[in-house]
């Protein structure tokens, strides 16, 4: 009993102690708040906006943002459309936080599928090592071979471009750095004493790989799922913003910047808040990644 | 003796602390001592009681974030302190060298054996290359190198350890230098190469008459080459003396100690290490009171602990920080419980 | 060392060999050519009638084969859209490609070595934070988006430079600078980690303990054996900017590669795309290959082991 409680009051200062260098390391908290307001706009949409996003309205074109009523006194601004609208009087802020949901969708579901293939092949190949490991790191050599933009370009536009094509493509195009890292993470672990003890009580291939060695490379895979997380979100948006991706009338903010460029002479603000969202979300998202490389490092332990 | 001695290093109560994470360590804690031409003063003490960290100092080398202050700290007669960087720059590699622990790293693995060997002298002697190169494949052969002009076309990861460490000792000499400082310069090496080097490193003490500061765990080691000992142990000189003081008659318990952990018959091998004296060496963060030996010493009693101990003249050149009287100190760890020899 | 360069010659081809396989699959067999080629609004007797006329109707692997066989000796085909040879139509977008390219390389060099030099010898002073953020911006801003500002900024509201084309070095200047920007902060990053690691080495401290200047210790001592991990990262940027930055000539309108591939997406012609794509795969091998060859020579462990 008293045992029990000793090892769960360790147990909680250990996670305090995380907890507290975690919030001490700036550029995590930066990171996380980040995504975090991101996440919970794309999440609470229909409460935070009081506009359809697809809603156009012929009168209300290209009405300039709110901040132009406090400095040029422009009488158009007001708080309806505090993000003023577009070229077809959609509300701004509203396509905004739904091309959110967008991004956020491809980031997490582009990154769930590369992580899946790129970490099967990368624990197979450092796992079993000769010819599996041969075999896999041909392929990851042809993958980086293959020119990304390239490729998921043509092949979106061969299978007509939708919200899903472009998901799977890059998810198909970009594990190959998923499956570099676990390679080699799987080769250092593979030797490690507790695999070996694994090994010897018997214990099945499968059960080893999941059980011992993907924990022990979780440090890295997260580090490298924010990345790629990052390489998605950022493919999308130029994708779309080449008329190759998302389609009209899905507000995806590579698109909606694209449908901006027409009017950089007279409402340059129209490019620039959609560039400054996703500037905003991947810059959260490598702090975040930069942040959790660090607190798993070794010496930052 | 007809010469003056002449004082190539003067250090006095040289004080370096060191800024860690958990506050200023003070490695170094008040030591003097002095180099004559043609004299080997050797320090010996237990891993990370300040030998490097004194060597790197008069060097000039220190991390950025060491703060360095002495009474004195004066090489041929300048005050290193009050030297610029330029200045001291001027002075490394060619009347002030140094040789370090590791062979296998201190060379640069993307240059040339010749390229590296000449670096000092093209650095401090106006030579053409040329010249440059030949004094250097006659170094070389000076060292024990055989086939020097191929070793100079050579790159360091194609040597072996002794080799490296033979091209170490001559890169330090070849400007022939006033004083050469040696951190460890064998521990690196086997247990042959080692006496090899250390032949080698007195001949050519003999024919360039430097002074030498030699920094050893190595007891063994010591008795061979020294002429003075100076004992550290946390920070700061605990005995000093000739060596044949020291051996004779160890005046501190640490030394007696170190000495006590070698079976008898052991000390003049090298290859013989410090001994392993119970107990942990204390905190450098932070000051500590009194004697910093009284956490391991078997004679410790109160007046240890209360109040600073002075290096105090034993006899002779000799002298030991402690309050024992020497006799009694040749009395402690007699029975040598519980100490391990460590080879 | 020869013998490792053939070994890696050989497996380049092999890999060219995968790449056209996928390449020549996704384009004949994800798409139906004949479609293509017939064009929109046409009857399934056009498509019929293409699909014989162009050899369409063949077994798969035999049109690989032949199409392969027919790369090899330098034939890419014709261009559906311009109907001259593929060749011709990417010679002529090379000049423009290379020289962007060159350009924005040279440029993100020369900004990132120095950069992650200085941030790398002053680790933790408000030099090296301010390069950490200007890489963090880099890493974070998507190309278009800084095209189009820079468009904004140097095109409407200064009017320094023209809007697009590639006729002259003024048009060359934006584009350079945010493809270049793009690659900056990955090889600063690369080069401030390795001189932080490299200053750390004995090496260093024995050229200190020699007396050469901290000029010659950093650039001679340091420097090389810190890019050593940046040569294969940079070859590979390198071979991206070579292959032509789609996002990049596309906003500026520049005729070359890019700009050529995201027109041939667009008008389906899937020869010039298959040709594209191989030129880029192509670059890339050979570009990893000199890599590799250059660390060889800066590395002398590598020569001979
Ligand atoms: N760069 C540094 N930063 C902080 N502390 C250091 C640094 N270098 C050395 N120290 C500390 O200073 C003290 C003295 O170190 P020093 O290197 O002089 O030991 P040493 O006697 O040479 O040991 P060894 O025999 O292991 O070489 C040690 O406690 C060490 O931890
Ligand atoms: S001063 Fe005291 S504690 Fe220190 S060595 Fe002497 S007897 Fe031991
Ligand atoms: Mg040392």
């Amino acid at each position: 009993m008293t045992h029990l409680q000793v090892n769960l009051s360790e147990n909680r200062m250990r996670r305090q102690k995380v907890l507290r260098r975690a919030l001490s390391h700036r550029s995590f908290v930066i990171g996380f708040v980040g995504v975090g307001i991101v996440l919970l706009l794309a999440i609470l949409a229909p409460l935070v906006t009081w506009h359809d996003p697809y809603a156009q309205s012929i009168i209300d074109r290209r009405l300039p943002p709110i901040w132009y009523g406090w400095f040029w006194d422009d009488p158009l601004a007001t708080w309806n459309h505090p993000l003023g609208t577009d070229q077809l009087g959609r509300d701004y802020w509203s396509r905004l936080v739904y091309g959110g949901r967008i991004s956020l969708f491809i980031g997490l579901t582009a990154t769930l599928v590369s992580g899946l293939i790129g970490t099967t092949l990368g624990i197979l190949a450092g796992y079993f090592g000769g010819r599996t490991d041969m075999v896999i790191s041909f392929l990851i050599t042809t993958r980086l071979t293959m020119p990304v933009i390239l490729v998921a370009l043509a092949t979106v536009a061969l299978f007509n471009s939708s919200l899903m094509v472009v998901t799977l493509v890059l998810g198909l195009l970009l594990w190959d750095r998923f499956a570099v890292v676990t390679r080699s993470a799987t080769m250092q672990v593979r030797s490690m004493e507790y695999v070996t003890a694994a090994k010897s009580i018997g214990s099945s291939t499968p059960r080893i790989l999941l059980t011992e060695i993907l924990p022990n490379i979780a440090a890295p895979l997260i580090v490298i799922a924010t990345i790629e997380m990052a390489t998605a979100i950022l493919y999308e948006a130029a994708l779309s913003f080449l008329g190759l991706g998302v389609q009209p009338p899905l507000p995806s903010w590579g698109l909606v910047l694209a449908q901006a460029k027409d009017d950089i002479f007279f409402a340059p603000w129209m490019i620039t808040l959609p560039g400054i969202a996703l500037f905003v979300l991947l810059l959260s998202i490598n702090l975040l990644g930069d942040g959790v490389r660090d607190l798993t490092s070794p010496e930052g332990r | 003796m007809t010469r003056p001695i002449e004082k190539v290093l003067e250090v006095r109560d040289l004080q370096v602390k060191l800024s860690t994470s958990t506050g200023p360590l003070h490695a170094v804690r008040g030591i003097s001592f002095d180099v004559a031409m043609g004299e080997t003063v050797c320090i010996v003490g237990e891993s990370g009681c300040g030998k490097s960290i004194t060597a790197l100092s008069v060097m000039g080398l220190l991390p950025k974030k060491a703060e360095v202050q002495a009474e004195a700290l004066r090489f041929d007669s300048q005050d290193l302190l009050k030297l610029n960087e330029r200045q001291l720059s001027n002075l490394r590699g060619d009347k002030l060298a140094m040789i370090f622990q590791e062979p296998m790293t201190a060379l640069n693995p993307v240059y040339t054996i010749g390229d590296q060997l000449t670096e000092p002298l093209l650095r401090h002697r106006r030579i053409s290359k040329r010249e440059a190169y030949s004094l250097a494949e006659r170094i070389l052969e000076k060292v024990g190198i055989s086939g020097a002009a191929r070793r100079m076309q050579q790159f360091p990861h194609q040597l072996s350890g002794g080799l490296r460490q033979r091209i170490v000792i001559a890169m330090a000499l070849i400007c022939e230098p006033k004083l050469v400082i040696a951190d460890e310069p064998t521990t690196a090496l086997d247990v042959t190469i080692q006496a090899q080097i250390l032949h080698l490193m007195k001949d050519l003490q003999r024919e360039f008459g430097m002074g030498m500061l030699f920094i050893t765990h190595d007891l063994g080691l010591v008795s061979r080459i020294a002429d003075r000992v100076l004992v550290m142990y946390a920070g700061q000189i605990v005995e000093s003396g000739s060596v044949a003081e020291i051996f004779d008659r160890p005046s501190h318990p640490y030394t007696k100690g170190l000495m006590q952990c070698l079976p008898s018959g052991v000390r003049a091998q090298p290859g013989a290490r410090l001994g392993s004296i119970p107990g942990i060496v204390p905190n450098l963060v932070g000051g500590i009171k009194g004697c910093g030996f009284a956490g391991r010493c078997p004679a410790v009693r109160e007046a240890c602990r209360s109040a600073e101990i002075a290096l105090r003249a034993v006899a002779g050149t000799q002298a030991s920080r402690c309050i024992l009287p020497p006799e009694e100190v040749a009395k402690l760890w007699t029975e040598a419980v519980g100490l391990e020899i460590e080879q | 060392m020869l013998a490792y360069v053939l070994k890696r010659l050989g497996l380049g081809i092999l890999v060219m060999l995968a790449v056209s396989t996928i390449v020549f699959t996704l384009t004949n067999v994800a798409a139906d050519p004949a479609r293509t080629i017939a064009g929109e609004g046409a009857t399934a007797a056009d498509v019929e009638a293409a699909r014989i006329a162009y050899g369409f109707d063949r077994p798969i692997p035999v049109r690989y084969a032949e199409w392969l066989a027919n790369v090899a000796q330098g034939d890419l085909g014709t261009s559906y859209r311009q109907r001259r040879p593929v060749a011709d139509v990417v010679a002529e977008r090379l000049p423009v490609t290379l020289a962007l390219g060159l350009a924005a390389f040279a440029l993100a060099l020369a900004l990132s070595l120095p950069l992650g030099l200085l941030a790398g010898l002053r680790e933790n002073t408000w030099v090296d934070r301010l390069a950490l953020v200007f890489a963090l911006v880099g890493q974070a801003m998507p190309t278009f988006w800084f095209a189009l500002l820079g468009m904004v900024i140097f095109v409407v509201k200064l009017g320094w430079l023209p809007a697009s084309g590639s006729d002259t070095w003024r048009h060359f200047v934006l584009p350079s600078v945010v493809l270049a920007y793009y690659a900056t902060p990955t090889l600063m990053r690369l080069t401030r980690a390795g001189v932080i690691e490299v200053m750390k080495s004995d090496y260093i401290r024995t050229a200190r303990a020699k007396g050469l200047r901290p000029g010659k210790v950093v650039l001679k001592h340091a420097m090389r054996n810190a890019i050593l991990p940046l040569v294969s990262v940079a070859a590979v940027q390198l071979g991206f900017m070579l292959g032509g930055s789609i996002v990049v000539e596309t906003i500026f309108a520049m005729r070359g590669l890019g700009y050529l591939a995201w027109e041939s997406i667009t008008f389906s012609d899937l020869p010039v795309i298959q040709a594209v794509v191989l030129l880029i795969a192509g670059i890339y091998v050979l570009l990893t290959l000199g890599a590799d060859i250059l660390n060889a020579w800066l590395d002398p462990r590598l020569r001979m082991g």
